[in-house]
């Protein structure tokens, strides 16, 4: 295993951990807000994976460009889904009801897609997908490229609409403390479904950007959920800088575990250091208040 | 004066009984094999959902990873048979114990650091990748291909059978066994701590009960009979594989199957297999050839439906109806 | 019975108790006052064995009880209720005072006559079937000592019982505690009511900041400065 490789693989961890912290961040808002542990995130990602991979086989649109379009779509998605399913059990039910929820969604979600369009895996051929840009020996796909630095850019987005905006800061106080946030006349119910219809759009835009190098499948999004999970807990449930950092750090070590290991036991790793974390230090590892 | 409050109910006793004699008659009347397997199916989902009962039902701690506890099962059972010739019923019973071990190592980590709640879920949930992960990668307990049960001379005491009635009557025998099992120790001190355990673990605490100790006899319990589930169900289908047998949406399916039914009630686990199995069967002989994940979506929906209205399950919510009406004639 | 010495608990950046000695023997009611955040709940939970204390010991009936579990801490005769009353919602009333008399009797028997005992000794025989989420405040609280006396306890220690009670049921709560207190259990009371601790103390204890400032009978502590000092904040400071 030479240096170049292990490079090689080191670096193409830290490019999709940057989609991780995407795809974390938009976890990490709904948990931070609405106290919900989304167990179908990854599935909304699957989606616009779906919707990328069709509209650019039969309509003939760039991914990158569909994710434009699909934003707002994505959006109204996000609020619909909210205001049909979870709703109801936002400050009230108990945690495991919340988990047991959006893992029904999850379910609904993965099978309707199922239904429609078979398991078979489908990879978009684009014309600039074998592209490789290179530094010495090392080579990196432009594509993963994007999609980190898609990646980062929409996180820095989302970051200045919280620090800057009026809407991000209602948000902030509606997630800290929900009666004061409505006691000074912020409408807390529209924040929560604003709130959630963001991280869906996060995690939707992680698709689009991954749709270029990855197979999609009816459970592509699970994978996704699970690594935001791992990502969240390590970074400290609602912490946002937290999310953002781990991210990169579990792309890392899957490509340190993709070097060193054979098979898919990269997984393990990742989610033997969770296990660690969770034993260990619940909080996160960089034990922060509020994110 | 007052009623025999939190004494063993005979009552429910003599009702699981009548259900077994019933059940046990059904193959009488019923001759197509394929509704005996229904019956098969429901059987085996209602005692997953007893043995997990014990530990989430009644002690409150959710796991989703119970998948864990049947693999280890199937595989204990399987390998051993296939590789050694061991009798499945021995095999059985060392991945009872297996299962029982590695629940104490989960548990007692767990337990040790104060995990609860969905810190516990999702640690449950991890540990059920990470054995999925470890056998698929392990070419010597069959890798992804998984593990093939060559069907050798069926006897009872090979645990294979021509046709499925022996199967039939087994399962019935785990769920009654399962039922007899929560029936035991329901009304008496250990099901009572779980149930304080669950309610208010601190309270509990302070009233003398060794909180750690009985969530670990509660983990032993549904760990090790759990994984006779999964023994049951290799000889059955005689093929095992990581996907199938250390599967997250089979650790969901267990919990819905108790969600609906009613967590911490005696029958509630089996009254949601014979709900959700039947309705997940019709599903999938109504759409015949096109009905890949349609009955997923089915259970997805119930259980996004039991979650928004029913959280507590049939047998709770028709009981807490009784008790309004009670308490206003009070 | 109860001694405390030097005891010391940290949290973080905060010294939530510094250095608290006390005792309490045998037959007393002794009263635990001081304002809110004073650390009269840590140190219950440091006596009943929820937290370990960083310095001092704690010796029960002789027996250095210092960082035991709280169930063993139940076992050698001492417990405790919780400021916030939690009844096990799931549970009857009767059943709600039976977990706690199953673990000490072990026989369903013996247990269910001690579950009818307290429930005639605290009042609630009228609501022995209601499940713990149908009660109301009063009953709660009561379901609170019963699920303690279930345990046959010679010490209890009582988390501001009485609040949230008006003056009828505090007068029912007091002369609940005396007369036990006339069967030989010893209590530890925190409390905010000033007039019922008063009434049933022998002794008063005062915290603030984590430590004792005064410590004597209750006809004394009205005119100790540091005391009234204590709860109305002291405005010479600038």
């Amino acid at each position: 295993m030479s240096f170049t490789q292990i490079f090689q693989s080191l670096v193409g961890g830290l490019l999709i951990g940057g989609v991780y912290s995407l795809v974390a961040i938009g976890l990490t808002i709904i948990y931070g807000v609405l106290k919900i542990v989304n167990f179908a995130h990854g599935d909304f990602l699957m989606l616009a994976m779906y919707l990328a991979f069709f509209s650019y086989t039969l309509l003939n649109i760039d991914p990158y460009l569909m994710a434009f379009v699909a934003l707002p779509l994505f959006f109204v998605f996000g609020v619909f889904i909210y205001k049909l399913i979870i709703q109801p059990i936002v400050e009230k039910g108990e945690e495991h009801i919340q988990i047991l929820l959006t893992m029904g969604l999850a379910w609904v979600l993965q099978n309707i897609v199922l239904y429609f369009f078979g398991p078979d895996y489908r990879s978009l051929r684009l014309p600039y997908g074998d592209i490789t840009l290179s530094i010495g020996d090392v080579y990196f796909s432009l594509t993963k490229i994007i999609a980190c630095g898609g990646a980062v850019i929409c996180t820095l987005l989302v970051h200045l609409l919280f620090k800057k905006t009026k809407l991000g800061k209602a948000i902030r106080a509606a997630a800290q403390e929900p009666w004061a946030a409505y006691m000074v006349g912020i409408n807390v119910k529209r924040i929560y479904y604003i709130s959630f219809a963001i991280g869906i759009c996060c995690v939707s835009i992680a698709g689009f950007l991954v749709i270029p190098f990855f197979y999609t499948s009816p459970l592509a999004g699970a994978q996704f959920t699970l690594i935001a999970f791992v990502v969240v807990v390590l970074g400290g449930l609602g912490s946002f800088a937290g999310a953002l950092i781990c991210g990169f750090l579990v792309g890392l070590v899957e490509g340190i575990g993709s070097a060193f290991l054979p098979g898919s036991y990269q997984e393990l790793v990742v989610f033997s250091v969770f296990i660690l974390i969770l034993l260990f230090k619940p909080s996160g590892i960089f034990v922060r208040n509020n994110g | 004066m007052y009623e025999i409050m939190g004494k063993r109910n005979r009552t429910n006793l003599f009702a699981i009984l009548i259900l077994g004699v019933i059940l046990a008659l059904l193959p009488l009347g019923i001759r197509k094999e394929f509704l005996i397997s229904i019956f098969i199916n429901i059987f085996l989902y209602a005692y997953l959902g007893q043995c997990w009962n014990i530990l989430g039902g009644y002690a409150g701690y959710l796991s989703l990873g119970h998948t864990v506890f049947f693999g280890i099962g199937a595989y204990a059972s399987s390998i051993l048979f296939c590789s050694f010739g061991i009798n499945p019923w021995l095999g059985m019973l060392s991945g009872a114990i297996l299962a029982m071990l590695v629940g104490i190592v989960i548990s007692y980590l767990s337990f040790r650091y104060g995990l609860r709640g969905i810190y516990f879920a999702m640690i449950t949930l991890a540990f059920g990748v990470i054995f999925r992960v470890i056998f698929t990668n392990s070419e010597f307990l069959g890798g992804a291909q998984g593990v093939l049960i060559p069907l050798k001379a069926p006897s009872i005491a090979q645990f294979q059978f021509d046709g499925k009635l022996g199967f039939f009557y087994i399962g019935l025998l785990l769920v009654l066994m399962s039922l007899v099992i929560t029936w035991f120790i329901s009304r008496q001190k250990f099901g009572y701590n779980l149930l304080a355990i669950k309610d208010n673990e601190k309270a509990s605490e302070a009233l003398g009960i060794h909180t750690n100790r009985y969530k670990l006899l509660a983990t032993c319990l549904s760990a090790s009979l759990t994984a006779l589930g999964g023994s049951f169900y290799a000889q059955y289908l005689m093929y095992i594989s990581p996907e199938t047998v250390f599967s997250l949406n089979l650790s969901i399916e267990i919990v819905l199957v108790v969600i609906v039914g009613g967590m911490g009630t005696l029958f509630g686990p089996v009254l949601g297999a014979f709900v959700l199995i039947p309705i997940g069967e019709l599903t999938r002989a109504l759409l015949k050839e096109g009905a890949m994940g349609m009955h997923v979506i089915v259970y997805g929906i119930i259980l996004i439906i039991f979650c928004l209205l029913l959280p507590n399950g049939l047998i709770p919510t028709v009981q807490t109806l009784f008790r309004s009406r009670l308490v206003k004639d009070a | 019975m109860l001694k405390i010495e030097n005891v010391s608990k940290r949290f973080g950046g905060i010294q939530a108790i510094r250095e608290v000695s006390a005792y309490l023997k045998e037959g007393e009611v002794v009263g635990l006052i001081g304002p809110n955040g004073a650390g009269k709940t840590t140190l219950f939970n440091l006596i009943s064995g929820f937290i370990k204390p960083d310095q001092g010991t704690i010796d029960f009936e002789n027996r250095n009880i210092t960082g035991l579990k709280p169930y063993k801490i139940c076992r050698l005769g001492m417990t405790r209720t919780f400021q916030i009353v939690e009844p096990f919602k799931h549970l009857t009333v009767f059943e709600n005072i039976l977990v706690g008399a199953l673990n000490k009797f072990d026989k369903y028997d013996v247990a269910a006559d001690r579950v009818k005992e307290v429930i005639d000794l605290v009042g609630l025989a009228r609501v022995y079937q209601r499940y713990g989420m149908d009660l109301n405040i009063v009953e709660s609280k009561k379901l609170e000592i019963a699920k303690a006396l279930s345990v046959q306890p010679r010490l209890l220690l009582l988390d501001e019982i009485m609040a949230g009670l008006n003056p009828t049921e505090v007068k029912q709560v007091t002369d609940l505690i005396m007369n036990l207190n006339k069967e030989n259990i010893s209590f530890l009371v925190i409390e905010h009511n000033m007039r019922a601790i008063m009434e049933i103390s022998v002794r008063i204890i005062v915290l603030n900041y984590g430590e004792k400032i005064f410590e004597g009978f209750p006809s004394d502590i009205m005119h100790n400065k540091a005391v009234v000092d204590a709860y109305l904040g002291d405005e010479t400071d600038a």
